[in-house]
C-alpha cells in the first residue's frame, strides 16, 4: 500500500472580484501546509489578444492549422471557433485543420478569468479576439508578400486555400510567407470586415467540422479512448456517503486477481490497478473498505429539506432592493404567495469521468477530457509534489461536459494513482462512480410574493431563494455580502417593473455537494420568477404573454450581479420575442383538447433573450408529453447558425430531462441513484414532437449572446406554465413527475 | 480462453477471461474505440453493436457466447452506408459520443424495417440515450437514410 500525498480537494480556487462584463478568477492551490501560489489571471492583465501566432499555424506545405482553445463537448467550438478566425485570415474554415490547444495564458477566456469553457461564453470571448487574430495574421502575411514583391499590400488578394496574389500573376502561399510575416511586427489595431458582411460567419450551409471524425467512430478520440505505451488500467472504490474517507480496506482477495498489477489507496479511495479495465474491474469488486463515514454520514432527504426550509427563516442577503415593499403589500388590492421546491440534479454525461495520467520523476502528462484545462496542472503538481510547469495537459473531445468537467478531481486521482504504482494509467469510474460522485445542481427552496393594484398591476414583490452556494465551494472569492452571482442568476436580472421589490438569497449548505449544472441557477430561478409570474397573470384575469409584456421592465438600474448577463434592463428584446413568439406559436389560437395547454416563458441569460411556448398533454395517470415546442431566440450574430439550432435542441432535451424526471436523492449520505434506471433521462420516444426555433436578425452591431445553457432553464419554466394550462393544477415542487402533479392537484 | 469470431469481416481470435464482455475486448484488447461505455448495465445502448445482424449490447455479452459468432461495429459500417451518410448529411452528432450505438440500433432498425414510422423509430431507438438531446435530427437521419 502507498499513500500519496494529499492536497486539499477543496477551496483550490480563488478568485478576484467580479468585474464589469465577466468574472476574473485567480488560482491558487492550497497544498497541506504550503501554499503554492499560482496565479493564472489577474484582473489587471490584458491577455495579449492580438498575437496570431498563438490561434494559427501555417506549415511549410502550406497546412493551415488553427487552435481551439475551449474544450469540444457537443457545443461546436470545434467549427465556432475557427470559423471567427477563417473569416478574417481569408481561407476557406473547410480547408483548415484544428488542434485544441494546450493551456496557456493567450488562452484565457476574458469573460471568466481563465482557460475555461463554461458560462456560454465561449464565442462571445472570442467573438472579436478571434476574428482580430485571423485580420492580424492575414495583415502579416499579405505584408510580407508586398513587400517581397515590392508592391502595396492593397494589391494583394488572399485565396481561400491560403496563397496570396499579386499584380503580373505574381502567387506565394502562406506556407512560403509564413516565416517572413513571424517577424512583422504585430498590427495593433486592424481593421475587421464591415458588420454583417462577412461570407463564413452566418452561414447557413456551414457543416460541423468534427461530423466526420464522430461517425467513423474510432477517429474522433474521446479521453476513454487514449491508450499510452505500457498503460495500465484502474477501477476504484470511493466513499459511498459524501465526505466520506478510507479508514481501512481488505486487498487480499482482490490483489490476486488475474491481471491486477497493485491495489493502491489514494485520497480519495482505493484504486485496483491491472492488465485491463474489465480485470481492474471484477477485482476491485472484491475490496472491502472500511470507511470514516465523515460529517454527512446521517444525512437524507428529510434533513435536507428541513435544513433548506429552517434555513430560508432566515432573512438572507439583499442583492436587488427599491421601494418599500412591506407598505406596498400592506396597502395592495391582492396579495399572492407561493412556495416553490427544486431538487438536486446529476451531470450524468454519457462518458463517465476518465483520465490517463502518466506521472514520471520529471514530469506529468495528463490526458482528459475537461473544461478547464487551465487548472490541471496545478492541482495536479500539488498532488505530486511536483511543479505546474512540470506538467502537460492535453484535451480530448469531451462525452459531454454540461459543468461536471469544470471540476479536475478526477485527473487528481488518476495523477495520484500513476504516481503510486510507478506507469501511466487510465483510471475510469463506472456509471456508479460517477452519478453518485457528481457535484451535483443544488436544489433549493423559494418563496415569493406578489402584491397587486386593484387593476391586477403588480406593486410589489418579494423573492427569498434559499439554495447551496457553489462559488463558496469553487471560487469563494467571488461571493461577497453573501451572495453568489451563480446562485442569482435570471433573477438579479428580474425583468418585470415592480416598483417595491426587494430579493433575497440565503445560503445554506445541504451536505450534497453542489456544482456548476448547464445554465446553474437560472434553472432554478427562472422556473420560480417565470412560474409566480404566471400563477399571477391567472389570477388576475390576464393573458399571461399580454400580462408580461404590460409588466417588462424597459429602463432602469444595471443589475448588481449579473455577471454574464446582459446586464441592464432588455424590456424591448422581451417584447419583441414574446410578441413573436405569441404569433409563431399559434397562442391560443385553437380550442384544445381536454388535457392539453400552451405555456410561455422568457428569459434573457448569457445577453440572450428568448421566449418559448411549449404545448403539451397531460395523461389520466399524469404522464406529460410534449407536442409542440416553439422558441423565438434574440441571440445576436449566429457564428454557425445550424448548431445554434442545434444547441437550443439540446438544451430543450436537458432542460426536459431535468424538469419531468430528475431528481437526485441522499441517504445515509451518499447519492441513492446509479445509473439511468434511477436517474431517468428524456429517451427518443419522449422527445418533443415537434420544435420550431425562430432567431430574430442580430441589430446592427450586436454581438452574440450565448447559446449553450438558456434554453435548459427556459424551456423547464414554459413546461410548468403547459402543465397548470393543461390541467390546471400548478405543480411548485419539481420534477413534474405523475407523483408530484397528483400531489399538487391534491393540494389545489 | 481463446475466442475466435468474424469482427468486421475479418477472423479475430483474443485470449481473455470468458466472462469478459465483449465491449472491453473490442476497445481495450483488440483497439476497437469506437464502442462506448455509457453505463455497463445495458441501459443507455453507447455500447451497441451488432452480433449476427441482430443490435446487441456489447456491455451485457460475454466473449464466450462471441466464439464463431459475426459481430459488427461501428468500424465495420462502411461511410457509404446510408445510416452514416445521413448522420453527415444531417450534422447529427453533437458531443458524438454516444453516436457510435445510435448508428448501429439505427442500421439494425433499417435492415429490418426498410421504412420505420415514428412510432417504429420510437419503439427501437429508446433504448439509446443522448444527453446531448440531437433525438430530433437522429429521427430525421433515419428517415433520411430510409428514403
Amino acid at each position: 500500500m502507498e499513500i500519496t500525498s494529499k492536497p486539499a480537494r477543496r477551496d483550490f480556487l480563488k478568485a478576484s472580484a467580479a468585474v464589469g462584463g465577466g468574472l476574473s478568477l485567480g488560482v491558487s492551490l492550497t497544498l497541506g501546509s504550503k501554499v503554492a501560489a499560482a496565479k493564472v489571471a489577474s484582473q489587471q492583465k490584458t491577455v495579449a489578444t492580438n498575437s496570431p501566432n498563438a490561434w494559427i499555424k501555417i506549415g511549410t506545405d502550406n497546412t493551415i492549422t488553427i487552435m481551439c482553445a475551449r474544450s469540444e463537448m457537443g457545443q461546436d467550438v470545434y467549427t465556432s471557433m475557427p470559423i471567427l478566425v477563417a473569416e478574417e485570415l481569408g481561407v476557406d474554415v473547410n480547408k483548415v485543420k484544428v488542434e485544441f490547444a494546450e493551456p496557456a495564458e493567450v488562452y484565457i477566456n476574458a469573460l471568466l478569468g481563465g482557460q475555461i469553457t463554461g458560462g456560454s461564453t465561449s464565442v462571445r470571448d472570442a467573438w472579436e479576439k478571434l476574428r482580430k487574430a485571423g485580420a492580424s495574421a492575414r495583415m502579416m502575411l499579405v505584408g510580407a508578400a508586398a513587400k517581397e514583391w515590392g508592391v502595396d499590400a492593397a494589391t494583394l488578394k488572399v485565396t481561400s486555400d491560403g496563397v496570396v496574389t499579386g499584380p503580373g500573376g505574381k502567387k506565394a502561399t502562406f506556407g512560403s510567407l509564413a516565416e517572413a510575416a513571424s517577424k512583422m511586427e504585430v498590427p495593433k489595431d486592424v481593421p475587421l470586415k464591415p458588420y454583417g458582411s462577412w461570407t463564413q460567419i452566418a452561414n447557413k450551409a456551414q457543416k460541423r467540422l468534427d461530423t466526420k471524425a464522430k461517425v467513423e467512430g474510432t477517429t474522433a478520440l474521446f479521453g476513454i479512448d487514449t491508450k499510452v505505451p505500457g498503460m495500465l488500467y484502474a477501477a476504484v472504490v470511493m466513499p459511498p456517503m459524501i465526505g466520506g474517507k478510507v479508514a481501512s480496506y481488505d486487498d487480499s482477495r482482490a490483489k490476486n486477481m488475474p491481471g491486477v498489477k497493485a491495489v493502491v489507496q489514494y485520497s480519495r479511495g482505493v484504486a485496483v490497478v491491472a492488465d485491463s479495465y474489465w480485470q481492474a474491474k471484477k477485482a476491485k469488486d472484491l475490496l472491502q473498505v472500511t470507511w470514516d463515514e465523515g460529517p454527512n454520514a446521517n444525512n437524507d432527504m428529510r434533513k435536507v429539506w428541513s435544513g433548506l426550509k429552517e434555513a430560508s427563516m432566515q432573512p438572507g442577503a439583499v442583492f436587488r432592493e427599491g421601494g418599500d415593499v412591506d407598505a406596498a403589500m400592506k396597502g395592495a388590492a391582492r396579495l399572492f404567495e407561493a412556495t416553490y421546491e427544486l431538487p438536486f440534479l446529476s451531470h450524468s454525461p454519457l462518458e463517465t469521468m476518465n483520465t490517463v495520467a502518466d506521472v514520471r520523476t520529471n514530469g506529468v502528462t495528463i490526458i482528459t477530457p475537461t473544461q478547464f484545462q487551465q487548472l490541471v496542472p496545478f492541482v495536479v503538481a500539488g498532488a505530486v509534489g511536483m511543479k505546474p510547469e512540470q506538467i502537460k495537459v492535453v484535451t480530448t473531445f469531451l462525452g459531454g461536459g454540461f459543468g461536471r468537467r469544470v471540476e479536475v478531481d478526477y485527473t487528481i486521482d488518476a495523477a495520484e494513482i500513476s504516481k503510486a504504482v510507478g506507469a501511466p494509467v487510465k483510471m475510469l469510474w463506472s456509471r456508479e462512480d460517477d452519478m453518485t460522485h457528481d457535484s451535483y445542481r443544488p436544489g433549493g427552496y423559494y418563496k415569493v410574493q406578489m402584491a397587486v393594484d386593484a387593476a391586477g398591476k403588480p406593486v410589489a414583490y418579494r423573492y427569498h431563494g434559499t439554495s447551496p452556494s457553489i462559488s463558496s465551494r469553487l471560487f469563494p472569492s467571488i461571493v461577497k455580502d453573501g451572495i453568489d452571482p451563480f446562485s442569482v442568476e435570471a433573477i438579479d436580472n428580474f425583468p418585470y417593473a415592480v416598483k417595491n421589490h426587494k430579493l433575497t438569497y440565503q445560503m445554506f449548505d445541504a451536505g450534497i455537494t453542489p456544482g456548476y449544472w448547464r445554465g446553474v441557477s437560472h434553472n432554478l430561478n427562472a422556473y420560480v420568477v417565470e412560474g409566480f409570474i404566471d400563477e399571477v397573470a391567472h389570477a388576475v384575469g390576464k393573458d399571461p404573454i399580454q400580462y408580461r409584456i404590460d409588466n417588462l421592465e424597459y429602463e432602469g438600474e444595471k443589475h448588481k450581479w449579473s455577471g454574464l448577463s446582459a446586464g441592464i434592463p432588455v424590456g424591448g428584446r422581451m417584447k419583441t420575442v414574446l410578441e413573436q413568439v405569441r404569433e409563431k406559436a399559434g397562442w391560443m389560437k385553437a380550442k384544445l383538447p381536454d388535457g392539453r395547454g400552451q405555456g410561455v416563458a422568457v428569459m434573457e441569460g448569457y445577453n440572450t433573450v428568448m421566449a418559448a411556448v411549449v404545448e403539451l398533454s397531460v395523461t389520466k395517470a399524469y404522464d406529460v408529453i410534449i407536442d409542440k415546442v416553439t422558441y423565438v431566440v434574440d441571440a445576436g450574430p449566429l457564428v454557425h447558425p445550424d448548431q445554434a439550432l442545434a444547441q437550443i435542441e439540446s438544451c430543450t432535451i436537458f432542460g426536459m430531462s431535468a424538469c419531468l424526471y430528475g431528481e437526485i436523492t441522499v441517504k445515509n449520505g451518499g447519492v441513492e441513484q446509479t445509473n439511468f434506471d434511477q436517474y431517468r433521462v428524456v429517451r427518443m420516444n419522449e422527445a418533443p414532437k415537434s420544435m420550431a426555433v425562430h432567431f430574430l436578425s442580430p441589430a446592427k452591431d450586436q454581438p452574440p449572446g450565448g447559446l449553450g445553457e438558456p434554453a435548459t432553464a427556459v424551456i423547464q419554466a414554459a413546461i410548468g406554465n403547459a402543465i397548470f394550462a393543461a390541467t390546471g393544477i400548478r405543480v411548485r415542487k419539481m420534477p413534474f413527475s405523475p407523483e408530484n402533479i397528483k400531489g399538487a392537484s391534491m393540494k389545489a | 480462453m481463446i475466442v475466435a469470431f468474424n469482427l468486421n469481416g475479418k477472423q479475430v481470435s483474443t485470449d481473455v477471461a470468458p466472462d469478459t464482455p465483449l465491449l472491453w475486448v473490442l476497445r481495450d484488447t483488440l483497439g476497437m474505440t469506437g464502442t462506448k461505455f455509457g453505463c455497463g448495465k445495458a441501459l443507455c445502448g453507447a455500447c451497441t453493436v451488432h452480433l449476427n445482424g441482430q443490435a446487441t449490447r456489447s456491455c451485457q455479452t460475454p466473449i464466450g457466447v462471441v466464439a464463431g459468432q459475426k459481430v459488427t461495429t461501428i468500424e465495420g459500417i462502411p461511410m457509404t452506408h446510408p445510416v452514416k451518410k445521413a448522420w453527415v448529411a444531417l450534422d447529427v452528432p453533437q458531443c458524438g459520443y454516444c453516436q457510435s450505438g445510435q448508428m448501429m440500433s439505427a442500421a439494425a432498425l433499417l435492415a429490418s424495417n426498410r421504412k420505420p414510422t415514428d412510432a417504429d423509430i420510437d419503439a427501437f431507438m429508446s433504448g439509446n440515450i443522448c444527453r446531448c438531446g440531437t433525438y430530433t435530427r437522429i429521427r430525421a437521419a433515419i428517415k433520411a437514410a430510409a428514403a
